[in-house]
């Protein structure tokens, strides 16, 4: 099987900034990990390649430090990374951003599969999965919790509000997996070197013969006009005491607020 | 956006007749060949295997907005029944197109559904565009999409407003996508710029480290998904009246690229209903074993409230996702919010903040959550939670 795994590499959640001018969120100098469902992803594609053979690629597209994001997936396992890094690419949004992946897929020629985290951490969109799944004008499985290929036939489970649904497609498919699909490996001494030492194919733009109308700020029609941190709150009331005491206190107000509410 | 056959790859092999759910295309002299029924939805362009039909100019960044009129609300049903998400998106809906003084349409597809079509004029809709197939009974990625792609190409709305549900977080991006449309996820708050014309969309980001105020000013439609449990439903006024625009679609069951194997609902017990419940009790790290959830349900069933829990013990395994609560679970909203254990990470913080009164019990005195609980509990949950129960079991 020729899977192809989208990652990206996000901040860590708790250190953002912005550029006032851009309103684009700055990723210099802050530490980078893979989005952690990306994680799950990976392993996925690990498992179904120990299962019926093939290849994994991952591929990313940012700045040129995304490589790292690469590194830890080849850490992994994965057999090829690919970095799309071009400044005309910067400012995508969802839309931009599954032209360009949809581009790089494209350009790999024969794929069976191909595999994105649910949503990441920073944007939390959950939106290129379905887009890119559009883009290939291939069928889409979003929130997965278990695979199973077959006579060129992919069986998800997927997890919805409150049930499950197993859902049939045909192949190529894209699919969007969850965290709770499966317990992510962690590389080894030996695998972390091999992959510092691994050769990271890059792409710029004009490799994927992309239309420029359709990537970065041009291609990308939404546009963040403003971005600020939620209002802090102050705490309450703090109750104090034994546990018998404080029991007694939250069952008061628990009777206060049934009474208020009728 | 328009769909052109290049005639010489054409095979005439009939997969785009089988795709296009407004039977818009004939089969001429062994080609494809699109008739008036066309609403240029790319269904076709999606199946074709030949790369014979393309689907041209995607993004244009001079797209005529001034043609789009209108707010549209996706809704979502279930067992037969509207979701509650798909009020709130009426009543938020409502208010918009009255700012912009245009139209509020539903759109409601599905098979034998019309009968829900009162229901969505009662909460707002000054008019419902029903799509009836049975290929639409269930939900499903491919048809959804084509069909509403299509009614949006014929149409033009210029808002079109899906419930950020599992469903419309599937089904929106892929139609944007098709539409080159912007789409802003998970919206918890909608405005109108009256100047300019333009829906003002502010969501959460960063597990909701960040608000962001997004708007999309050079294409249409403007498409967004909504949180469940943020915006507020109108009350049912059986005295509105609204049209009934019947929307022919003709899908062929051999042109649906997904099958449904099989659907499992979940082993609920009653604790489940966050999104109406009055109370919730809710449980994380601090339980420091599943097990430990037994004194959650136990307070939850005496005081009839729902559970919920924190993103760490999901993840963790210790009990089923659809009782999350924060950004990547449910947004709650009740009158008693019991945080027992949950340190208050942000993201969980964005699900709950809301809630009328909030009660924390922690044994970290610096948790986050003790900012934005009423009232606050540094104390050890294991003495606290079964003394509770055992008073309200007396009282």
């Amino acid at each position: 099987m020729n899977i192809v795994v989208c990652i990206k590499q996000v901040p860590e959640t708790t250190e953002v900034s912005v550029d006032p001018e851009t309103n684009a969120l700055v990723r210099e100098g802050v530490d980078s990990i893979v989005n952690p469902v990306d994680e799950n992803a990976i392993e996925a594609a690990l498992l179904l390649r120990e299962a019926h053979g093939g290849k994994v690629t991952v591929v990313t597209m940012g700045p040129p430090q995304a490589e790292e994001a690469l590194r830890h997936a080849l850490a992994m396992g994965a057999d090829e990374g690919i970095l799309l890094s071009d400044p005309a690419s910067r400012g995508s949004d969802t839309l931009a951003t599954s032209y360009t992946l949809a581009r790089m897929v494209r350009k790999l020629g024969e794929v069976d599969l191909i595999l994105c985290g649910r949503q990441a951490i920073d944007g939390d969109t959950g939106q290129v999965g379905p887009g890119l799944a559009e883009r290939l004008g291939a069928p889409q499985v979003t929130f997965a919790i278990e695979l199973e290929v077959s006579d060129g036939k992919l069986r998800a489970r997927r997890v919805l509000d409150d049930f499950f649904e197993v859902l049939e497609v045909s192949l190529p498919a894209v699919v969007t997996v969850v965290k709770q699909m499966n317990e992510p490996r962690r590389p080894s001494m030996r695998n972390l070197l091999k992959a510092k030492r691994a050769e990271i194919t890059k792409w710029s733009l004009a490799d994927l013969d992309a239309d420029s109308t359709q990537t970065g700020f041009e291609g990308s029609p939404t546009q963040v006009i403003r971005v600020w941190p939620p209002a802090k709150r102050s705490g309450g009331r703090r109750l104090e005491g034994a546990p018998d005491e404080i029991a007694a206190e939250i069952a008061k107000v628990i009777r206060d607020v049934k009474l208020a509410s009728g | 956006m328009t769909v052109r056959l290049i005639t010489d790859n054409c095979t005439g092999c009939k997969l785009c007749l089988l795709a296009c759910p407004y039977g818009a295309i004939d089969i001429v002299d062994g080609k494809a060949q699109f008739n008036d029924n066309c609403t240029q939805c790319g269904a076709c362009a999606s199946a074709c295997k030949f790369d014979a039909i393309v689907l041209e100019v995607a993004y244009t960044p001079t797209i005529d907005v001034a043609r789009y009129h209108g707010v549209w609300v996706v809704a979502e049903h279930l067992h037969g029944e509207l979701r509650r998400g798909t009020y709130e998106l009426l009543g938020e809906g409502r208010r918009l197109a009255d700012k912009l003084d245009v139209e509020l349409a539903a759109v409601l597809l599905g098979d034998e559904v019309a009968g829900l079509s009162e229901e969505l004029v009662a909460r707002g809709a000054d008019r419902v565009y029903l799509a009836q197939d049975p290929a639409l009974t269930h939900y499903r990625t491919g048809p959804y999409s084509d069909v509403l792609a299509g009614m949006v190409n014929r149409y033009k709305p210029e808002i079109v407003l899906v419930s950020a549900t599992p469903q419309g977080r599937d089904l929106a991006p892929r139609v944007a996508a098709r539409l080159s449309a912007g789409l802003t996820a998970d919206c918890t708050g909608l405005d109108i710029d009256e100047r300019e014309r333009l829906l003002v969309q502010t969501r959460p980001a960063f597990g909701g480290n960040l608000m962001a105020t997004i708007v999309c000013r050079h294409a249409r439609p403007q498409m967004a998904t909504v949180r469940p449990g943020v915006m507020k439903a109108l009350e049912p006024d059986r005295s509105r009246s609204g049209e009934i625009v019947e929307v022919p679609v003709h899908l062929d069951e051999r042109g649906v690229l997904a099958k449904i194997v099989e659907v499992v609902q979940q082993e609920t017990d009653g604790q489940v209903n966050l999104q109406d419940a009055e109370i919730i009790v809710s449980g994380g790290r601090g339980l420091g074993k599943p097990d430990s959830f037994a004194l959650i349900r136990e307070l939850a069933e005496v005081l009839g409230g729902a559970v919920g829990a924190s993103r760490a013990v999901v993840d963790a395994g210790w009990i089923p996702a659809y009782h999350q609560v924060g950004q990547t679970g449910r947004t709650v909203q009740p009158k008693l919010y019991i945080a027992c254990g949950i340190s208050g990470a942000v993201q969980h913080l964005a699900g709950m903040s809301s809630s009328d009164c909030i009660i924390a019990i922690n044994k970290d005195p610096s948790a986050p959550i003790f900012n934005v609980a009423t009232y606050g509990v540094v104390g050890d949950l294991f003495e606290i939670l079964p003394a509770l129960t055992k008073k309200l079991k007396a009282s």
